[in-house]
C-alpha cells in the first residue's frame, strides 16, 4: 500500500517561501494569484495491507517524525 | 562542572562550545548520537550549531529523534542544565524540551554577522551573569532562526520571564524579536545567536564568557 502524506505550514502561520513565490509569479506576469502556501509530500510504500491499520500507522509516524504540529498540519492519503 | 557536547553528523560548533566550556573550566566530554547514555556525572548537556542531519525534513528533527536524545529529556527531566545553540536550539524545540519552532528566516537569507541582543532576565544559571537589559553581542549564523510561537505560549514566556534574549533590531522575522527562550525550570535554554563565538579577544568580543562562567559557577555550588 502506498500512503501519501501532505505536508502543510498551519493556517496563521506567515510562510515566508511561499510569499516569495507569490511575488515572483506576480513579476512573471500571472496576476490573480492572491496567496500562495509552500509545503511538501512524503510518499511511503508499506507492507500493511489493511487500510485502517496502515493509516494509524501513518498517523502516528506524522505525530513523531513527519510533522511538526506546533506548525504543521498534515494529509494522508492511501492508495 | 562535567558538560557534555553532543555531537551529530553534520554538527560544526561542537568544537567551539568544547572550546569555550573548557576555557570557563569545565571538565567536558562530547557524546556521539548513537549513545544511549550521556558520560556519567554530566551536570550540563550543550546541543551546538551546525546542521546535523543535513537539516533534512526539518532542521534538528531528525537529530531530536537519535538515540542520544531519550537520555538529553531525561537529564533534563530530572532537573540537569542542557544548552542549545542554534542548530541545538532547534534540535530542542523539536524534543519538546522548549515550545516554539525554528522557521525560514523571514527574509529567506541565510544571515551571518554580529547581532547586538538585550538581556531579557538575568534569573537563570545562564544569564545571571549580566545585567537585565544589557546589551550583548553574540554572532548569528543561521537559515532558520525565525522563532514562532502561538499567542497563549508567548503569553505564558513572558508571564514567566522566560524570554532569555531578544535581538535588538529585526534580524530574521522572529516574533517579538525572540532569540532565545528558557524552560519552566529555568534550567533549560535555547537560542540562535552563537555565545560560544564570543570568548575570545580574537573573535571580536568575549560577551559570551559570562554565559559559560556563569554555568559552571551553578553547578560547583550545587
Amino acid at each position: 500500500m502506498k500512503a501519501t502524506v501532505t505536508v502543510m505550514l498551519k493556517n496563521g502561520v506567515l510562510d515566508p517561501q511561499g510569499e516569495a513565490v507569490r511575488r515572483a509569479l506576480g513579476s512573471l506576469g500571472f496576476e490573480g494569484v492572491e496567496g500562495v502556501r509552500q509545503g511538501k509530500v512524503i510518499e511511503l510504500d508499506l507492507q500493511a495491507s489493511d487500510r485502517a491499520r496502515a493509516e494509524e500507522e501513518v498517523r502516528a509516524m506524522c505525530d513523531k517524525l513527519l510533522a511538526n504540529t506546533v506548525i504543521e498540519s498534515y494529509r494522508i492519503e492511501l492508495a | 562542572m562535567k558538560a557534555a557536547v553532543v555531537v551529530f553528523p553534520g554538527s560544526n560548533c561542537d568544537r567551539d562550545l568544547a572550546v569555550a566550556l573548557r576555557a570557563a573550566g569545565a571538565e567536558v566530554s562530547m557524546a556521539w548520537h548513537k549513545d544511549d547514555a550521556l558520560p556519567a556525572g554530566t551536570d550540563l548537556v550543550a546541543v551546538p550549531g551546525g546542521f546535523s542531519f543535513g537539516d533534512y525534513l526539518r532542521c534538528g528533527a531528525i537529530a531530536a529523534r537519535s538515540p542520544i536524545a531519550a537520555a538529553v529529556v531525561a537529564h533534563a527531566r530530572r532537573g540537569g542544565y542542557v544548552l542549545g545553540v542554534c542548530n541545538g536550539f532547534q534540535v530542542l524545540t523539536e524534543m519538546g524540551l522548549l515550545p516554539g519552532a525554528l522557521m525560514r528566516n523571514a527574509g529567506l537569507k541565510f544571515i551571518c554577522h554580529p547581532a547586538a541582543l538585550r538581556v531579557e532576565t538575568t534569573d537563570s544559571g545562564f544569564t545571571e551573569g549580566y545585567e537585565k537589559a544589557q546589551t550583548v553581542t553574540f554572532p548569528v549564523a543561521h537559515h532558520d532562526g525565525n522563532y514562532f510561537a502561538d499567542d497563549e505560549t508567548l503569553r505564558r514566556l513572558r508571564g514567566e520571564d522566560r524570554v532569555a534574549f531578544t535581538y535588538r533590531d529585526p534580524v530574521n522575522g522572529s516574533v517579538q524579536d525572540i532569540a532565545g527562550i528558557l524552560s519552566e525550570n529555568r534550567r533549560v535554554l535555547g537560542l540562535m545567536p552563537h555565545p560560544e563565538r564570543a570568548v575570545d579577544a580574537a573573535h571580536g568580543g568575549t560577551d559570551g564568557l559570562a554565559m559559560f562562567r556563569g554555568l559552571v559557577a551553578q553547578a560547583v555550588a550545587a
